[in-house]
This record gives structure tokens, sequence and C-alpha cells, in this order.
């Protein structure tokens, strides 16, 4: 287990350090501690290493990751796991805006609660947020799984393409072009091996699914609104 | 009397209306039949104040020049000194704006990646991503960094050679994009993760920041990411000029990318191209007093865009305050787009060579904005670059030969003293005396 102390050693080092660890490093194990919410940790990773951030961090965290598993024991501010390509980022805590934004890849699990635009625009991303979604979760999302175990804020899956929306709880309001849809046993079994993966007892017959009516897919005019 | 008899009475001639003009009804009745407003591509068609409302003065008594082909005058420019390890080194300051693989052909996008190259010069990714042949065509390659965030990964961001974060452009600022389904082949559409055929939206906004304070922080990620190497720029339409390089500068970029209502997009509204924005022209001068304010004038680099056809214009550019100027639409007529050798098959498409803009359809005689293979396969890009490469020296010798006859060495000497104005308007937006005066509109400590 290495070592980086944030506050004294700087986001420069402790970033570049990790960005030195090669696909064979023999050094896979990291703590990180001392974040105090600070932007951009753990940025960027490509090597199948493991991260424990100590604490909560800022905007951004484990923002593009690839192959590693960062666990942040603590909470996430905006922007959390935005834009990755694959690996895994565990938050203990809460997850601000946001969380797993733009994602094409890899698993994003939420302990706590995430706010608004989780999983906006996702690309193929797995999220499973244990707690609720706040408004606009899941907008324009184009492909890959978000799973709710609590409730979800207003305009769930606003103009949403392909991904695929689990929620257990209750959904205050669908945005435009989403609409609930059958739950099939296949469903039942992508469902399950989510929420085994995201660590969650749930049970996948609790959810229901949304997705796109694929009204929005070609313009015209009586869809403008 | 006898005219009455013979010809009927007198009669006015019939006049059309200026408000109400033919173009005007064809739209009212076009709309009235579809239900659907007009989507085009390309920037603003109106007349509009522009670089020709402006003339250099040249030297004379108080101004001496130089030898027009002999004695030297640099047109290099190095973009992103403030913070970037490795800043962009350009022989010409003309870059290749940003244009979207999907709006263009793969080969289109390989021949403004050789044409930049063979002059010495970056060309722009756009939406949808970083394609090989355009990375591998292109000695420096700017990454846009968009809202959508369509084919975006950190291995392309790393591949490049400075990454361009797109806040607006000048035909559309505050709007999104729009790529029909005629264009989204297969490699399109698994470029942008979309079911093929479908009209793709792209996002007004980013989705993962919203101002520039939040901006200011998802550069830091961006810097990280790329561990400070490379050169960021901000790219913003001509909205607030003066505010948004300001807010640019405040969030960290190393250059301000500022297009004009003149430049064009892929496909948008006509209403918007041609109602939201300002002309390039009203911008250029406040965003450099808003560099000049902030004391980083120079420092950070101003690039910009929008109607920029000339090495005239490329030169006024300079001389306003600019540091380099991009080009899109006059980049894409230099491959061949809007050709008259193609004004049969522009015929059958109801409109004609220059004033074909109906790009998001796909169905491009020239072979440049499709991704139909028959039509893509007219297009050459060796050719192209070859053509794109000769269209890019011209234009910097025509910014040489004025800035020589105005006694410059280099075009970053060009000056606002070397401008007159020939209208009112263009004189205040540029803030340059109107031609026979020493005033324009607006100049301090004259009253008005």
């Amino acid at each position: 287990m290495q070592t980086i102390d944030l506050e004294a050693q700087g986001l420069r080092h402790l970033n570049a350090t990790l960005h030195a660890q090669a696909q064979e490093t023999n050094q896979t194990s990291w703590e990180i501690v001392n974040p105090r919410g600070s932007h951009a940790i753990a940025c960027g990773l490509d090597a199948p290493i493991e991260v424990a951030v100590k604490g909560s961090t800022g905007y951004y965290c484990a923002g593009m990751n690839k192959q590693a598993t960062v666990h942040v024991q603590g909470s996430a501010g905006p922007g959390v796991a935005e834009n990755m390509m694959s690996g895994t980022v565990i938050i203990d805590g809460d997850a601000s805006q946001y969380a797993g934004a733009t994602g094409h890849g890899g698993t994003l699990v939420v302990k706590g609660n995430a706010s608004s635009r989780c999983g906006i625009s996702m690309k193929g991303i797995d999220i499973v947020v244990h707690g609720n979604v706040g408004h606009m979760s899941a907008f324009m999302a184009q492909s890959g799984n978000l799973v709710v175990c609590g409730n979800a804020g207003d305009a769930l899956g606003d103009s949403i393409y392909e991904a695929r929306l689990f929620v257990r709880g209750s959904v205050k309001s669908l945005g435009a072009d989403c609409i609930e849809k059958e739950m099939r046993p296949e469903h039942l079994e992508i469902l399950a091996d989510l929420l085994e993966r995201g660590g969650s007892d749930a049970k996948p017959e609790e959810f229901k699914r949304y997705g796109s009516a694929r009204k929005l897919y070609n313009f015209n005019i009586d869809n403008a609104y | 009397m006898k005219d009455i008899t013979e010809n009927g009475p007198p009669r006015t001639t019939p006049i059309q209306s200026a408000t109400f003009s033919q173009n005007v009804n064809a739209e009212i009745r076009r709309a009235a039949a579809t239900g659907i407003y007009d989507i085009r591509g390309g920037g603003a068609k109106r007349k509009l104040p522009h670089f020709d409302d402006l003339l250099f003065l040249g030297a004379s008594m108080s101004r001496y020049p130089l030898e027009g082909y002999r004695e030297k005058c640099e047109t290099s420019v190095t973009l992103g000194t403030r913070f970037a390890a490795k800043p962009i080194q350009l022989d010409i300051p003309i870059t290749i704006a940003g244009m979207s693989f999907g709006a263009l052909s793969g080969p289109a996008k390989e021949a403004l990646g050789r044409g930049a190259t063979l002059a010495g010069t970056s060309t722009t990714t756009g939406d949808g991503g970083m394609t090989q042949e355009e990375r591998g065509h292109s000695n420096k390659l700017v990454y846009q960094y968009l809202p959508s965030r369509y084919g975006m990964n950190p291995d392309d961001l790393r591949r490049a050679d400075a990454i361009e974060v797109v806040v607006g452009q000048g035909a559309k600022p505050g709007g999104g994009g729009m790529l029909l389904g005629q264009k989204i082949s297969d490699r399109v559409a698994e470029m942008r993760n979309l079911p093929k055929g479908i009209d793709q939206r792209s996002a007004c906004r980013h989705p993962d920041w919203t101002g520039p304070d939040d901006l200011e922080i998802k550069i830091l990620e961006l810097r990280e990411i790329t561990s400070w190497k490379v050169p960021i720029y901000i790219k913003v339409g001509g909205a607030r000029p003066y505010f948004d390089t300001t807010l640019a500068v405040k969030a960290g970029a190393d250059v301000v990318v500022l297009d004009g209502m003149q430049g064009g997009t892929a496909a948008t509204q006509d209403v918007f191209i041609e109602h939201v924005g300002q002309p390039i022209l009203a911008c250029i001068r406040e965003a450099v007093r808003a560099l000049q304010d902030l004391g980083m004038h120079r420092e950070v680099q101003l690039i910009v865009s929008g109607g920029v056809r000339t090495g005239a214009d490329v030169a006024k550019c300079m001389a306003l305050g600019a540091d380099a100027v991009a080009i899109g639409t006059a980049a894409l007529i230099a491959l061949g787009d809007n050709d008259p050798r193609w004004e049969d098959d522009y015929q059958k498409l109801g409109t004609t060579a220059g004033a074909y803009d109906d790009w998001h359809e796909g169905q491009d005689p020239a072979g440049i904005t499709t991704q139909d293979p028959e039509l893509m396969a007219r297009f050459d890009p060796i050719e192209g670059g070859r053509r794109l490469n000769n269209y890019l020296k011209v234009m910097a010798l025509e910014a040489q030969t004025i800035a020589r006859a105005c006694g410059k060495n280099h075009l970053h000497n060009l000056e606002p003293e070397d401008l007159c104005a020939l209208t009112l308007e263009a004189a205040a937006m540029a803030k340059i005396p109107l031609a026979g005066t020493d005033w324009y509109p607006g100049k301090p400590g004259t009253g008005y």
C-alpha cells in the first residue's frame, strides 16, 4: 500500500504518480489521505490499480477513469467519474450533481444519494445508486444502465435514447419521451447482476423499468415541445 | 384622353414590398405548407457590416513601407503560451475551424488535415470525436471538447495538440447541434454511441459544468489528465465578447476563440443563424479590450472567425488585435464545396452552386458534407488537401503584401491605426475612424 498525503504533496504530484503506473505495475494499491474536498483527484487513471480516498472529494474525482478502482470513503462533489471508460468507482457517501456524466463504461456505485443530473448523457456506463437521485437524471442518456434503489426526482430520463433505467421507489415525473416499460426476464437478469455488482441487496422484482418511447428519434414538428 | 382610349387608364408599376419580399413570402408559404422551421447549414447570409467595410491606409510620408517581395514579413504565431508546456507553433496565423466527422465525410476531414499540415497550420476536430485519418494526416490537431461529448475519450484527449472547450459558436450562440438521420452511417453511429439513422441532437450546454467558476475546475481536470502539456482554448460565439473573453481568461484559457455570426454550422434553424449573435467585426475590438484590461493581450491569444475569406480579411483581423484567424466555410469552398462544376446536381436539389446550404441532408454533390459512399467517391482527399494548401498560402501571401505596404515586418505588427472605415456602422463596430476623418461613433472624448 502506497500512501500519498494530498495536502502535503499536492494534486500534480498525486495525479502524475498515479498516471505513471504502468499496466504491469506491482504498486497496485494506493491510499490518498487528506483529500479535503480537492478537485480532480485521481482523474485520468489508466491502469488496473486500486485507489482509496480517505475522505470527501471535490469536482471530477476519478474523471475519465480507465481500468482503475477508485473508492471514495466519504462523499463526492460534482462530476464524479465523469466520462468514465472502464473500471469501478465507489462512493461511500453521497454524490453531487452530474455523477457519471457521459460515462462510456465501467461501474459507478453511490451508496448514499446522488444529486441532480445523475447519469446525464451516459454512453454505456452502469450506475447503481443505493439512495435517491435528483431531477433530470439520465437526461439524454444514450446507453448503459442507471439503477436507483430509492426514488427519482423530476423529469427522469428526459430525451432518453437507449439507456435502461431501473427505479425501485417513486418517480416524481418522467421527462420527455421517457416511459415505463415492461420488465421482461432478460431485464431482471441484467438488474440482478447490476445489484450484485453494486453491493445492494434489493430484489430485482421490486423495480420498475423506464426507457425511451423513441418518439423523438426523428425530427417531427409534432414532437417540438 | 387618347391614352385612356387606346391603352386603358394609367396604372402604377407593380412594386414588391421591401418588408414582404419574395424571399420572405416564399418562406411564409413554405412554413405554412410544412409546419416546420427551415434548417440549413452555413452562416448568416444577410448583408452585414464586415471586413469589406474597412480599408488599409498603406504607407505614406509618415509610414515607411517594406519592399513587397524581398523584405521579410513574418507570419508565424505561437498559441498557448500562458500555461501549456507545449504551445502550438504555426507557420501562418490561419487555422482550420472545428468541423465534425459526421457533418463532413472522412475523406473531407483527411483533406483538411493534409492541407493544414502542408501549410504549417492546425486543424480541429468537431462533434463526434477524432478519426484516425484526421489524426494521421494532421500534424497539429486541436481536439474539441463539446457538450455532447460524442466520441470523447481520454486517449484521444492525450493525442491532441490542443484542447478547445466549445462554449458556443457564431452561427448559434446558445444553441446545440443537429445531425439528421440521413448522415448517421454505421461508423458515425458507432462513434457517437447512438442508433443508426436517428436525428442526433447535440446539447447546447455542457453536462457537468454550468458557469465560469465550474469551467475553471473543468479546465483543471483537463490539464491534470493531459499533464499540463497542451494549450486549452475556449471557444465562444459572438454574443458578449468583452465579458465572454474576460470570463474565459478567468476560467484559465490559454487561447480564446471568438466566432462571429457569419461563422458556419453543419445544421441549425435558419432563424437562429440569421437572428442570434453579432457580426465578427463588432466583436474583435471588444475582446481585445477585455484582454488589454486584464493585461493579457498577446499572453492569452485571440483567434477570430466568422466570414474570413481572403488575406485582406486576415490582415484586418490582425490589425484589430487578433493573433490568428480560423476558417471553416472558406476551407470547404477551397475543397470544392458549392463548385459550379456540379451545377446540374445542384439544380436537381432545387438550388444552385454558391447557394447550396442543405448540408444536413447528406446529398452534397461535391461529396464533402455527406456520408453517402457514391457521393464521397467524387472527392479526392489528396487533391483537396493540395487545393486547401494553395488557398492558405495565397491568403498568407496577400496578408504579407498588405503588411509590408503598411511597413510591418510581422503580421502581428499591424495595428488599428493602419485602418479606416468606409461606413459609419463599421467605424462604430470596429472603433476605426471613418475614412477622411479622425472620428468614429463613440470615440472617447468626442461627446457622441
